[in-house]
């Protein structure tokens, strides 16, 4: 189900979720936080840098709906895609 | 929407950091979250400063527990490793370090994401604590209101 890299890179995200540096949970707090002001059918994006993101991201996708898209890390982030679908 | 339900009845700052992560994990997940605060776990929900004049009449003994217990939150001790509070210093600046959110800024975003926080009132009886001393925006009940959440809860926590 994962995009590659390049597909991620290509996304457009209107919204930007910078959660670098924060602890569990701070990511998903983040992201529920700020997935209000998404479009539904748009991509949000989320930066991390705890590790537990990259499986408690899609965790959060299937629990509220979204789609989860992929990630990739680079330059010590990850960046995580999610498309808002309702 | 599903709904969690927790009892905190311990009143340890690494029981409460637990309790709290998951209680605001599953809000952050568009789940009802009802937390039920009995015995030690009331600790938790005591304000900063000292207690305003307590209406009800407390005996000495209750009086004496009111006094021993956590001033608040960030005043408990840990379930291991405490060292008379200095275990509890040291974890702190390790979660500082490393940006992890205290039980108090857990407890406020608990309260922003809109978590209903339920105080035992005859835990409080008990323990002489007064309405007064615990934060705002919480709901104080008995053991059927507990059990009435559980019943529509698929998780159910005892921390």
């Amino acid at each position: 189900m994962s995009a590659s890299v390049e597909e991620l890179k290509a996304l457009e995200s209107p919204v930007v979720v910078d959660a670098r540096g924060v602890s569990c949970p701070g990511p998903i707090l983040a992201a529920k936080k700020q997935i209000g002001g998404v479009p539904v059918g748009n991509v949000m994006q989320v930066l991390a840098t705890d590790s537990g993101t990259l499986k408690d991201i899609p965790a959060w996708c299937k629990k509220m709906g979204h789609e989860y898209l992929g990630s990739f890390e680079e330059a010590g982030s990850i960046n995580l895609f999610l498309r808002k679908a309702k | 929407m599903s709904k969690k339900t927790i009892i905190v009845f311990s009143g340890e700052y690494d029981r409460l950091m637990a309790a709290f992560i998951i209680a605001n994990g599953a809000a952050a997940m568009d789940d009802e979250v009802t937390m039920f605060f009995t015995f030690w776990g009331l600790s938790a929900l005591r304000k900063d400063g000292k207690p305003a004049a307590v209406g009800k009449k407390t005996s000495t003994l209750q009086k004496m527990f009111g006094g021993m217990l956590p001033k608040n939150a960030e005043k408990l001790p840990l379930s291991k490793f405490n060292f008379a509070g200095a275990g509890r210093g040291m974890m702190k600046k390790v979660m500082k370090d490393e940006n992890v959110m205290t039980v108090a800024e857990l407890i406020e975003t608990a309260q922003e994401q809109g978590i209903k926080m339920i105080a035992c009132t005859m835990s409080m009886d008990v323990l002489g604590i007064a309405k007064e001393e615990l934060i705002d925006g919480i709901e104080y009940a008995g053991v059927a209101t507990y059990l009435g959440e559980a019943d529509e809860s698929n998780v159910n926590l005892f921390i």
